[in-house]
Protein backbone atom coordinates (compact mmCIF):
# COMPACT_ATOMS: atom_id res chain seq x y z
CA UNK A 1 0.00 0.00 0.00
CA UNK A 2 1.57 3.56 -0.87
CA UNK A 3 2.29 5.94 2.11
CA UNK A 4 2.45 9.68 1.18
CA UNK A 5 2.10 11.73 4.06
CA UNK A 6 5.22 14.52 3.46
CA UNK A 7 3.54 16.59 0.18
CA UNK A 8 1.80 19.76 1.34
CA UNK A 9 -0.11 20.07 -1.60
CA UNK A 10 -1.94 17.06 -4.16
CA UNK A 11 -1.90 17.11 -7.38
CA UNK A 12 -5.60 15.73 -8.01
CA UNK A 13 -6.80 14.70 -11.51
CA UNK A 14 -10.59 14.34 -11.82
CA UNK A 15 -12.85 13.09 -14.23
CA UNK A 16 -15.38 15.54 -15.89
CA UNK A 17 -18.39 15.49 -17.83
CA UNK A 18 -19.74 12.17 -19.06
CA UNK A 19 -18.75 8.93 -20.62
CA UNK A 20 -16.78 10.97 -23.21
CA UNK A 21 -15.03 13.42 -20.44
CA UNK A 22 -12.35 14.80 -19.89
CA UNK A 23 -9.35 15.05 -16.81
CA UNK A 24 -8.83 18.11 -15.02
CA UNK A 25 -6.21 18.97 -12.71
CA UNK A 26 -6.40 20.40 -9.19
CA UNK A 27 -4.35 21.57 -6.21
CA UNK A 28 -5.58 20.82 -2.65
CA UNK A 29 -3.73 20.99 0.30
CA UNK A 30 -2.86 17.72 1.64
CA UNK A 31 -4.24 17.61 5.57
CA UNK A 32 -4.00 15.13 8.42
CA UNK A 33 -6.45 11.72 7.90
CA UNK A 34 -7.95 13.71 5.22
CA UNK A 35 -10.09 11.43 3.17
CA UNK A 36 -10.84 11.55 -0.40
CA UNK A 37 -14.20 12.31 -0.07
CA UNK A 38 -12.52 15.95 1.81
CA UNK A 39 -10.29 16.26 -1.25
CA UNK A 40 -13.28 16.26 -3.63
CA UNK A 41 -15.88 18.34 -0.92
CA UNK A 42 -12.54 20.88 -0.69
CA UNK A 43 -12.55 21.07 -4.88
CA UNK A 44 -15.82 21.86 -5.10
CA UNK A 45 -16.61 24.62 -2.55
CA UNK A 46 -12.72 26.00 -3.08
CA UNK A 47 -12.19 25.77 -7.01
CA UNK A 48 -15.02 24.74 -8.45
CA UNK A 49 -18.88 24.42 -7.74
CA UNK A 50 -19.69 22.80 -10.91
CA UNK A 51 -17.92 19.61 -9.95
CA UNK A 52 -20.78 16.93 -9.34
CA UNK A 53 -20.15 13.93 -6.99
CA UNK A 54 -22.44 11.93 -4.37
CA UNK A 55 -22.35 11.49 -0.72
CA UNK A 56 -24.52 11.05 2.23
CA UNK A 57 -23.69 9.63 5.52
CA UNK A 58 -19.62 10.52 5.50
CA UNK A 59 -19.06 7.38 8.00
CA UNK A 60 -19.11 4.44 5.68
CA UNK A 61 -23.03 3.52 6.36
CA UNK A 62 -24.53 4.61 3.40
CA UNK A 63 -22.66 3.26 0.05
CA UNK A 64 -23.30 6.36 -1.55
CA UNK A 65 -19.87 7.79 -1.94
CA UNK A 66 -18.12 5.51 -4.06
CA UNK A 67 -15.82 6.59 -6.37
CA UNK A 68 -12.82 5.25 -8.60
CA UNK A 69 -9.57 6.23 -6.67
CA UNK A 70 -6.11 5.54 -8.67
CA UNK A 71 -7.93 2.94 -10.56
CA UNK A 72 -9.87 1.13 -7.94
CA UNK A 73 -13.03 1.49 -6.90
CA UNK A 74 -13.19 2.64 -3.21
CA UNK A 75 -15.59 4.14 -0.90
CA UNK A 76 -14.11 7.99 -0.52
CA UNK A 77 -15.45 8.67 2.89
CA UNK A 78 -13.38 5.96 4.75
CA UNK A 79 -10.26 5.92 1.96
CA UNK A 80 -7.34 7.95 3.91
CA UNK A 81 -5.49 10.06 1.06
CA UNK A 82 -2.36 8.99 3.23
CA UNK A 83 -2.74 5.41 2.12
CA UNK A 84 -3.73 5.62 -1.87
CA UNK A 85 -1.90 8.75 -3.10
CA UNK A 86 1.21 7.99 -5.46
CA UNK A 87 4.00 10.94 -5.26
CA UNK A 88 1.68 13.44 -3.88
CA UNK A 89 -0.97 12.81 -6.57
CA UNK A 90 -4.30 11.27 -6.95
CA UNK A 91 -6.85 10.48 -9.69
CA UNK A 92 -10.92 10.19 -9.17
CA UNK A 93 -13.05 9.01 -11.52
CA UNK A 94 -16.46 7.52 -11.47
CA UNK A 95 -17.34 4.02 -10.69
CA UNK A 96 -17.37 2.22 -13.70
CA UNK A 97 -19.95 -0.52 -15.65
CA UNK A 98 -22.53 2.44 -14.70
CA UNK A 99 -23.38 5.38 -16.79
CA UNK A 100 -21.90 8.38 -15.80
CA UNK A 101 -24.81 11.01 -15.04
CA UNK A 102 -21.92 13.89 -14.56
CA UNK A 103 -18.32 13.96 -13.29
CA UNK A 104 -18.25 11.48 -10.39
CA UNK A 105 -21.68 10.69 -10.37
CA UNK A 106 -22.95 7.54 -11.79
CA UNK A 107 -26.34 6.45 -12.55
CA UNK A 108 -26.95 3.25 -10.41
CA UNK A 109 -30.38 2.82 -11.87
CA UNK A 110 -29.89 -0.10 -13.55
CA UNK A 111 -27.73 -2.00 -10.55
CA UNK A 112 -30.66 -1.78 -8.31
CA UNK A 113 -32.61 -3.09 -10.99
CA UNK A 114 -30.48 -6.16 -10.51
CA UNK A 115 -31.21 -6.75 -7.33
CA UNK A 116 -34.93 -6.99 -8.25
CA UNK A 117 -34.14 -9.30 -10.79
CA UNK A 118 -32.53 -11.13 -8.46
CA UNK A 119 -35.12 -11.59 -6.50
CA UNK A 120 -32.74 -9.49 -3.93
CA UNK A 121 -36.05 -8.63 -1.56
CA UNK A 122 -37.45 -10.34 1.60
CA UNK A 123 -40.98 -11.94 1.47
CA UNK A 124 -41.97 -12.92 4.85
CA UNK A 125 -44.73 -15.17 5.74
CA UNK A 126 -45.83 -13.55 9.27
CA UNK A 127 -47.06 -9.73 9.59
CA UNK A 128 -46.42 -7.74 12.59
CA UNK A 129 -48.82 -8.56 14.55
CA UNK A 130 -47.30 -12.10 14.79
CA UNK A 131 -44.40 -13.05 17.01
CA UNK A 132 -41.07 -12.75 16.10
CA UNK A 133 -39.69 -16.35 15.25
CA UNK A 134 -36.84 -17.54 16.75
CA UNK A 135 -33.67 -18.00 15.14
CA UNK A 136 -30.81 -19.85 16.14
CA UNK A 137 -28.16 -17.35 15.73
CA UNK A 138 -25.74 -20.27 15.72
CA UNK A 139 -27.48 -22.38 13.35
CA UNK A 140 -25.32 -22.99 9.98
CA UNK A 141 -27.98 -21.08 7.87
CA UNK A 142 -28.16 -18.09 9.59
CA UNK A 143 -24.18 -18.17 9.83
CA UNK A 144 -24.19 -18.05 6.43
CA UNK A 145 -26.43 -15.47 5.85
CA UNK A 146 -24.90 -13.27 8.62
CA UNK A 147 -21.53 -13.54 6.81
CA UNK A 148 -22.96 -11.81 4.07
CA UNK A 149 -25.97 -9.57 5.33
CA UNK A 150 -23.67 -6.53 6.07
CA UNK A 151 -23.54 -4.56 2.12
CA UNK A 152 -24.13 -1.16 2.27
CA UNK A 153 -25.17 -1.20 -1.51
CA UNK A 154 -22.21 0.97 -2.33
CA UNK A 155 -21.59 -0.61 -5.82
CA UNK A 156 -17.40 -1.35 -5.41
CA UNK A 157 -18.35 -4.55 -6.10
CA UNK A 158 -20.36 -4.23 -9.55
CA UNK A 159 -17.46 -1.83 -10.53
CA UNK A 160 -14.54 -4.42 -9.40
CA UNK A 161 -16.55 -7.32 -11.32
CA UNK A 162 -14.96 -7.51 -15.19
CA UNK A 163 -17.67 -9.82 -16.12
CA UNK A 164 -20.60 -7.17 -15.49
CA UNK A 165 -18.26 -5.32 -17.97
CA UNK A 166 -18.16 -8.17 -20.17
CA UNK A 167 -22.02 -9.29 -19.72
CA UNK A 168 -23.62 -6.05 -19.31
CA UNK A 169 -26.64 -8.21 -18.25
CA UNK A 170 -24.79 -9.99 -15.56
CA UNK A 171 -26.84 -9.81 -12.14
CA UNK A 172 -23.45 -8.91 -10.06
CA UNK A 173 -22.15 -9.45 -6.84
CA UNK A 174 -24.32 -7.40 -4.79
CA UNK A 175 -27.73 -8.58 -5.91
CA UNK A 176 -26.26 -12.30 -5.72
CA UNK A 177 -24.99 -11.80 -2.58
CA UNK A 178 -28.17 -10.20 -1.02
CA UNK A 179 -29.78 -13.20 -2.63
CA UNK A 180 -27.60 -15.45 -1.13
CA UNK A 181 -28.48 -14.03 2.48
CA UNK A 182 -32.35 -14.25 1.74
CA UNK A 183 -31.61 -18.13 0.85
CA UNK A 184 -30.68 -18.69 4.27
CA UNK A 185 -32.79 -16.59 5.70
CA UNK A 186 -35.72 -19.38 6.96
CA UNK A 187 -38.06 -16.77 7.86
CA UNK A 188 -38.04 -16.15 3.85
CA UNK A 189 -40.57 -17.75 1.53
CA UNK A 190 -39.40 -17.17 -1.70
CA UNK A 191 -37.01 -19.54 -2.26
CA UNK A 192 -37.63 -21.82 -5.41
CA UNK A 193 -38.26 -17.88 -7.06
CA UNK A 194 -35.04 -16.70 -5.59
CA UNK A 195 -33.29 -19.86 -7.07
CA UNK A 196 -35.10 -19.41 -10.48
CA UNK A 197 -33.69 -15.90 -10.48
CA UNK A 198 -30.57 -16.45 -10.19
CA UNK A 199 -30.51 -19.60 -12.17
CA UNK A 200 -30.87 -17.36 -15.45
CA UNK A 201 -28.51 -16.48 -17.73
CA UNK A 202 -27.56 -13.90 -16.50
CA UNK A 203 -27.40 -14.89 -12.74
CA UNK A 204 -24.86 -17.34 -10.74
CA UNK A 205 -23.31 -19.56 -13.09
CA UNK A 206 -21.62 -16.49 -15.28
CA UNK A 207 -19.60 -15.67 -12.33
CA UNK A 208 -15.82 -16.62 -13.18
CA UNK A 209 -14.90 -16.73 -9.49
CA UNK A 210 -12.03 -13.91 -10.06
CA UNK A 211 -12.78 -12.74 -6.84
CA UNK A 212 -12.32 -8.83 -7.43
CA UNK A 213 -15.46 -8.35 -5.68
CA UNK A 214 -14.20 -9.95 -2.63
CA UNK A 215 -11.15 -7.99 -3.00
CA UNK A 216 -12.76 -4.48 -3.41
CA UNK A 217 -15.84 -4.59 -0.56
CA UNK A 218 -14.92 -2.28 1.40
CA UNK A 219 -16.93 -3.92 4.45
CA UNK A 220 -14.67 -7.26 4.28
CA UNK A 221 -18.24 -9.29 2.93
CA UNK A 222 -16.92 -11.93 0.46
CA UNK A 223 -19.59 -11.86 -2.37
CA UNK A 224 -17.58 -14.76 -4.55
CA UNK A 225 -18.35 -17.10 -1.81
CA UNK A 226 -21.91 -16.15 -1.99
CA UNK A 227 -22.44 -17.16 -5.37
CA UNK A 228 -20.23 -19.98 -4.97
CA UNK A 229 -22.70 -21.36 -2.75
CA UNK A 230 -25.68 -19.95 -5.14
CA UNK A 231 -24.08 -22.30 -8.04
CA UNK A 232 -24.25 -24.97 -5.49
CA UNK A 233 -27.81 -24.34 -4.10
CA UNK A 234 -29.50 -23.83 -7.87
CA UNK A 235 -27.42 -27.22 -8.93
CA UNK A 236 -28.98 -29.04 -6.28
CA UNK A 237 -32.50 -27.99 -6.71
CA UNK A 238 -31.84 -28.81 -10.55
CA UNK A 239 -31.11 -32.08 -10.30
CA UNK A 240 -33.76 -33.01 -7.98
CA UNK A 241 -36.15 -31.07 -10.34
CA UNK A 242 -37.23 -28.35 -7.59
CA UNK A 243 -37.09 -25.44 -10.32
CA UNK A 244 -38.68 -27.13 -12.99
CA UNK B 1 -32.69 -23.08 -17.11
CA UNK B 2 -30.95 -23.51 -20.18
CA UNK B 3 -27.71 -21.63 -18.74
CA UNK B 4 -28.01 -23.47 -15.43
CA UNK B 5 -27.92 -27.03 -17.09
CA UNK B 6 -24.99 -25.85 -19.89
CA UNK B 7 -23.20 -25.30 -16.91
CA UNK B 8 -23.63 -28.95 -14.93
CA UNK B 9 -22.82 -30.33 -18.50
CA UNK B 10 -19.71 -27.85 -18.47
CA UNK B 11 -18.34 -29.04 -15.68
CA UNK B 12 -19.37 -32.76 -15.68
CA UNK B 13 -17.85 -32.85 -19.32
CA UNK B 14 -14.88 -31.37 -17.59
CA UNK B 15 -14.53 -33.74 -14.55
CA UNK B 16 -15.08 -36.72 -17.35
CA UNK B 17 -11.71 -35.18 -19.66
CA UNK B 18 -9.78 -34.63 -16.73
CA UNK B 19 -8.38 -38.05 -16.52
CA UNK B 20 -8.78 -38.78 -20.01
CA UNK B 21 -6.49 -36.17 -21.24
CA UNK B 22 -4.15 -37.68 -18.80
CA UNK B 23 -4.67 -40.92 -20.11
CA UNK B 24 -4.38 -39.84 -23.82
CA UNK B 25 -0.75 -37.76 -23.35
CA UNK B 26 0.78 -40.68 -21.60
CA UNK B 27 -0.29 -42.86 -24.72
CA UNK B 28 0.96 -40.28 -26.86
CA UNK B 29 4.36 -39.99 -25.32
CA UNK B 30 4.40 -44.18 -25.18
CA UNK B 31 4.01 -44.26 -28.47
CA UNK B 32 6.20 -41.50 -29.97
CA UNK B 33 8.71 -42.63 -27.07
CA UNK B 34 8.99 -46.21 -28.01
CA UNK B 35 8.81 -45.31 -32.09
CA UNK B 36 5.63 -47.13 -32.79
CA UNK B 37 4.69 -46.77 -36.87
CA UNK B 38 1.48 -46.05 -37.71
CA UNK B 39 0.63 -49.43 -38.44
CA UNK B 40 2.05 -50.96 -35.62
CA UNK B 41 -0.30 -48.46 -32.89
CA UNK B 42 -3.21 -49.90 -35.50
CA UNK B 43 -2.46 -53.51 -34.71
CA UNK B 44 -3.30 -52.43 -31.14
CA UNK B 45 -6.19 -50.80 -31.13
CA UNK B 46 -8.08 -52.51 -34.28
CA UNK B 47 -10.87 -54.64 -32.53
CA UNK B 48 -10.04 -53.50 -28.88
CA UNK B 49 -13.31 -51.95 -27.52
CA UNK B 50 -11.77 -50.48 -24.12
CA UNK B 51 -10.03 -48.06 -26.20
CA UNK B 52 -13.10 -47.27 -28.05
CA UNK B 53 -15.20 -46.83 -25.68
CA UNK B 54 -12.48 -44.51 -23.89
CA UNK B 55 -12.24 -42.53 -26.83
CA UNK B 56 -15.74 -42.43 -27.63
CA UNK B 57 -16.47 -41.11 -24.51
CA UNK B 58 -13.67 -38.53 -24.58
CA UNK B 59 -15.42 -37.52 -28.13
CA UNK B 60 -18.91 -37.16 -26.28
CA UNK B 61 -17.81 -35.40 -23.32
CA UNK B 62 -15.20 -32.68 -25.85
CA UNK B 63 -18.81 -32.28 -28.07
CA UNK B 64 -20.41 -30.70 -24.86
CA UNK B 65 -17.31 -29.17 -23.21
CA UNK B 66 -16.09 -27.06 -26.29
CA UNK B 67 -19.39 -25.33 -27.53
CA UNK B 68 -20.52 -24.14 -23.96
CA UNK B 69 -17.20 -22.94 -23.41
CA UNK B 70 -17.17 -21.40 -26.82
CA UNK B 71 -20.33 -20.04 -26.09
CA UNK B 72 -19.45 -17.79 -23.31
CA UNK B 73 -16.19 -16.37 -24.56
CA UNK B 74 -18.03 -15.44 -27.66
CA UNK B 75 -20.72 -13.83 -25.22
CA UNK B 76 -18.45 -11.89 -23.24
CA UNK B 77 -15.33 -11.24 -25.43
CA UNK B 78 -16.95 -10.51 -28.59
CA UNK B 79 -20.58 -9.52 -27.81
CA UNK B 80 -22.10 -12.24 -29.99
CA UNK B 81 -24.93 -14.18 -28.44
CA UNK B 82 -28.15 -15.18 -29.70
CA UNK B 83 -30.29 -17.85 -31.82
CA UNK B 84 -27.98 -17.76 -34.31
CA UNK B 85 -24.94 -18.67 -32.90
CA UNK B 86 -26.98 -20.98 -30.59
CA UNK B 87 -27.26 -22.47 -33.85
CA UNK B 88 -24.12 -22.48 -35.36
CA UNK B 89 -22.46 -23.65 -31.73
CA UNK B 90 -24.59 -26.49 -31.87
CA UNK B 91 -23.72 -27.49 -35.05
CA UNK B 92 -20.30 -27.31 -34.31
CA UNK B 93 -21.37 -29.79 -31.40
CA UNK B 94 -22.52 -32.23 -33.92
CA UNK B 95 -19.32 -31.51 -35.91
CA UNK B 96 -16.98 -32.43 -33.27
CA UNK B 97 -19.35 -35.48 -32.43
CA UNK B 98 -19.35 -36.71 -35.82
CA UNK B 99 -15.40 -36.05 -36.80
CA UNK B 100 -14.86 -37.62 -33.37
CA UNK B 101 -16.40 -40.74 -33.69
CA UNK B 102 -15.43 -41.27 -37.33
CA UNK B 103 -12.05 -40.90 -35.92
CA UNK B 104 -12.60 -43.37 -33.22
CA UNK B 105 -14.25 -46.32 -35.59
CA UNK B 106 -11.57 -45.73 -37.80
CA UNK B 107 -8.52 -46.65 -35.54
CA UNK B 108 -10.72 -49.45 -33.41
CA UNK B 109 -12.61 -50.79 -35.93
CA UNK B 110 -11.38 -54.51 -36.46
Amino acid sequence: MPQDTTSATLTVRVRRGKESGTWQEFEVPHRESQTVLDVVTWIQRNLDPTLSYRFACRVGMCGSCAMTVNGKPRWTCRTHVSRVAEGGAIEIAPLRNMPVIKDLACDMTEFFQKWQRAEARFNGKSDRTEPLPKIDPASPARVAASAGIECINCAVCYSACDVVAWKPDYLGPAALNRAWTLINDERDVSRKERLVAVASGAGCHSCHSQGSCTVHCPTGLNPSQSIAGLKKETMKALLKGELG
Amino acid sequence: MISAWMYILQRASALVMGPFVIVHLGLIIYAMRGGLSAGEILSRTQGEIGWAAFYALFVVAAAIHAPIGLRNVLAEMAGLRGRGIDIALGLFALFLLVAGLRAVIAVTLP
